[in-house]
C-alpha cells in the first residue's frame, strides 16, 4: 500500500465479514421461524433475532465504509491518516459496544434491557432498526464524531479530491441524520415522520454519496480511466441521487397521518429513485470498457460492475415496483417491502463494501491481487450470493403479491395468518435460497485462505 | 459525456440541485407540520396513550408487527387492530399467549401485562386508529 496508515482499515474489514456472517445466520433463524413458527421459542423470539439480522447489517456497513474510508482517504488525499491511532481505539470501541448490545438483546428481554440501560431517561428504544439502547446509540455517536474528525482533518491537510469531497458530505450526512434517532416524540405521527429522515435519508440519500465515491475510488484503480471523467460522472449520479431521493422521502408519507399531497410529491420524485442507480450501472460498464489497464484484481471489477447491477435492479426496480400511492395502498407493508429490502441491501451497500475489501484486502496483505485459484473461489461466492438473492428476492416478491391479492385485494380478505399459511411454500423456497447464500458467503471466506500464487504489488 | 460539460459544471449542479431541493423538503416538512394537528388527533394524546406508546416501544412490538404499515411482516398489521378484535378482544387475545408458544405455529410472546398496562397499550392503538391516515389499510384484516 501507498501509505502506512492505510493499515487500520484491515481490522475494520475483517470486523465487518465476521459481522455479516452473523447477519446471515439470524437471516435464517427468521427464514425457518416463517414456516416452523416456534422455532427456538420462547428462547429467541422473532423480533430478537430480527433485531440481531437488521442491526449486524447496519454496523458491518457502518464497519466497511470506515474502514473503507480509512483506506481510501490517505490514498485520495496524497498523506497518511491524522491519527491512526485514534482510528484504531474507535475500532475497538465500536466493536465492543456492537458485541454487548447484541449480547443484550439475546441475554435479557428487551424491557429489561430498556430498564437497565437508561431509555427511560431518553425514550429512543423500540423503533424498527433505531432499537439500540441509549448508551449504543451515543457511542455511535462518539464512534461517528471521532471517526469524521479523523478523515476530515486527513483530507484538510491533503489533496482535495472530488471522490474525498462526495464522502465526506456522505459521511458527515450520516453523522448529521442519526441524530434524529434521538428525537421520539409522544405523537407517533411526528415520532414517523423525523424516524424516516434518519432511515430513508440515509439508504436513499447520503449512503448513495458514499457508494458513489467508493465505486468512483476503485474504477480509477482498476480502469486507469481519467479522474476527470469519472469524477464528473460522480457529481452526476450523486446530483441525481439528492434531486430525486430528498423529495422522494415521501413515499413513505403516504399513509401515516401525513397531509395526502406526498402521494403527488412522493410518488414522482421517488418514481425517479431508478435513474441515479441506472447511472451508476452505465457509469460501471462504461468505465471497465474504456479501461487503459488490465488490473490484475479481476475480482475486484467483478463487484464493481455487480453493485451496479444489483443496485439497479434492488433499489431501482424492486423500489419502483411498489412506490406508486396506488399501488402502495396495497403493497404497504407487505413481503414485497421485505422483497426490496433484501435485494437493494445487498445490491448496493453489502455489494459495495465487498468490493472495497476485495480491492483493498489483497493490497493490506501485502499484494496487489490474491492468486488466480483465489479470485476464482471470489467470483465462485460472488455469483452464488448474487444469484441466491435474486431468488430470494423473486420468492418474497410471489409470497408478496398472494398476500396482497388473499389478504387485501380480494372480495373476501382473509386473515393475517390464514394468507401466511397459503403462501409458506415460498417461505421454504426463500429459505433454501437463504441456505444457498451462507454456501456463497462460506466460499466467499475461503477465498481468503486458499493461498496460491500473488500478483506481485 | 464529454466537450462542453465539464466536472465543474457537474459539480455546480449538484451543489445548486442538493440545496434547492433540500430547501424544498424543508419547506413541504414546515407545510406539513401546520397541517399536522388536523389529522393526527393530538389533542387526545393523554398520558395513558402515552404510556401505551412507551410500552409499545420497550416491548419491541414492531419488531413482528406492523403499525401504519411499518415495521417487520412477521405478525398482523396493529393500527386497526381494535376495529378488528375490538378493545376487549385485543386485552384477551394478548393475555391469552401460552408462555411456551403453540406447537409448530407462530405465537405473540407471553408479556405478563397488568391491568392498567393493557389498558394503557389498547388506548394506544386506539388512538392510533384514529389517526387520519388516508384511508389505510384498504380492510380490517390490515
Amino acid at each position: 500500500m501507498q501509505y502506512k496508515s492505510q493499515a487500520v482499515a484491515k481490522p475494520y474489514f475483517i470486523a465487518a465479514i465476521g459481522l455479516f456472517v452473523g447477519q446471515i445466520l439470524f437471516g435464517l433463524i427468521l427464514g425457518l421461524q416463517y414456516v416452523l413458527g416456534d422455532f427456538l421459542f420462547p428462547a429467541i423470539p422473532f423480533n430478537v433475532a430480527r433485531m440481531v439480522h437488521t442491526n449486524l447489517l447496519i454496523v458491518w456497513l457502518l464497519f466497511g465504509f470506515m474502514g473503507g474510508a480509512y483506506y481510501m482517504i490517505p490514498e485520495e488525499s496524497e498523506t497518511e491518516l491524522f491519527s491512526p491511532k485514534l482510528a484504531l481505539a474507535m475500532f475497538w470501541i465500536f466493536l465492543v459496544a456492537g458485541a454487548l448490545t447484541i449480547v443484550g438483546y439475546l441475554a435479557v428481554p428487551y424491557a429489561t434491557l430498556a430498564e437497565l440501560t437508561g431509555n427511560s431517561l431518553l425514550e429512543t428504544m423500540g423503533r424498527e432498526f433505531l432499537e439500540q439502547p441509549l448508551p449504543t446509540k451515543l457511542g455511535i455517536v462518539v464512534v461517528a464524531l471521532a471517526f469524521l474528525f479523523n478523515i476530515t482533518l486527513t483530507v484538510l491537510k491533503g489533496k482535495k479530491t472530488s471522490i474525498s469531497i462526495v464522502l465526506l458530505l456522505g459521511l458527515w450526512g450520516l453523522a448529521v441524520f442519526f441524530l434524529f434517532s434521538f428525537y421520539n416524540p409522544v405523537n407517533v405521527v411526528l415520532d414517523k415522520f423525523f424516524w424516516w429522515w434518519t432511515v430513508h435519508l440515509w439508504v436513499e440519500g447520503v449512503w448513495e454519496l458514499i457508494l458513489g465515491s467508493f465505486l468512483a475510488f476503485v474504477l480509477i484503480k482498476t480502469t486507469g480511466v481519467d479522474r476527470e471523467v469519472i469524477e464528473k460522472w460522480l457529481y452526476v449520479i450523486v446530483t441525481l441521487t439528492l434531486i430525486t431521493g430528498i423529495i422522494g422521502t415521501g413515499h413513505h408519507y403516504f399513509w401515516i397521518g401525513t397531509p395526502e399531497y406526498w402521494q403527488w410529491w412522493g410518488s414522482i420524485f421517488s418514481a425517479l429513485e431508478p435513474i441515479p442507480f441506472f447511472a451508476m450501472t452505465v457509469f460501471a460498464f462504461n468505465m471497465v470498457n474504456r479501461r487503459r489497464r488490465e488490473h490484475p484484481n479481476k475480482a475486484a471489477v467483478l463487484w464493481a460492475l455487480g453493485t451496479g447491477v444489483m443496485s439497479f435492479l434492488g433499489a431501482g426496480v424492486w423500489g419502483f415496483l411498489h412506490t406508486l400511492a396506488p399501488v402502495n395502498y396495497y403493497t404497504h407493508g407487505t413481503q414485497i417491502t421485505a422483497a426490496h429490502g433484501h435485494m437493494a441491501f445487498y445490491g448496493a451497500y453489502a455489494m459495495v463494501n465487498l468490493m472495497m475489501i476485495s480491492y483493498a484486502m489483497p493490497i493490506l496483505r501485502g499484494r496487489a491481487a490474491n492468486s488466480n485459484k483465489s479470485q476464482v473461489l471470489e467470483m465462485w461466492s460472488f455469483w452464488l450470493m448474487t444469484v441466491a438473492i435474486v431468488f430470494i428476492t423473486l420468492f418474497l416478491t410471489a409470497a408478496g403479491i398472494l398476500q396482497v391479492w388473499l389478504q387485501r385485494v380480494s372480495d373476501a380478505p382473509l386473515p393475517f395468518m390464514v394468507a401466511q399459511d397459503k403462501i409458506a411454500l415460498f417461505y421454504w423456497m426463500r429459505e433454501w435460497a437463504g441456505v444457498a447464500f451462507l454456501v456463497g458467503l462460506i466460499v466467499y471466506i475461503a477465498s481468503f485462505f486458499v493461498g496460491g500464487e500473488e500478483k506481485q504489488a | 459525456m464529454s466537450g462542453a460539460f465539464t466536472k465543474s459544471m457537474a459539480r455546480n449542479i449538484f451543489y445548486g440541485g442538493t440545496v434547492f431541493f433540500f430547501l424544498l423538503f424543508l419547506a413541504l416538512s414546515f407545510d406539513t407540520h401546520s397541517q399536522l394537528p388536523k389529522r393526527d388527533m393530538r389533542q387526545n394524546i393523554t398520558p395513558q396513550v402515552a404510556e401505551g406508546k412507551k410500552l409499545w416501544e420497550v416491548n419491541n412490538c414492531i419488531g413482528c408487527h406492523t403499525l401504519m404499515g411499518e415495521g417487520a411482516y412477521f405478525a398482523p398489521e396493529l393500527g386497526n387492530v381494535v376495529v378488528r378484535y375490538g378493545e376487549e378482544g385485543t386485552k384477551a387475545f394478548i393475555q391469552a399467549r401460552p408462555k411456551e408458544g403453540i406447537p409448530g405455529r407462530r405465537s405473540m410472546p407471553q408479556f405478563n401485562f397488568t391491568d392498567e398496562q393493557l389498558d394503557a397499550i389498547v388506548a394506544f392503538l386506539k388512538h392510533v386508529n384514529s389517526i387520519n391516515d388516508a384511508n389505510w389499510p384498504p380492510n380490517s384484516q390490515g
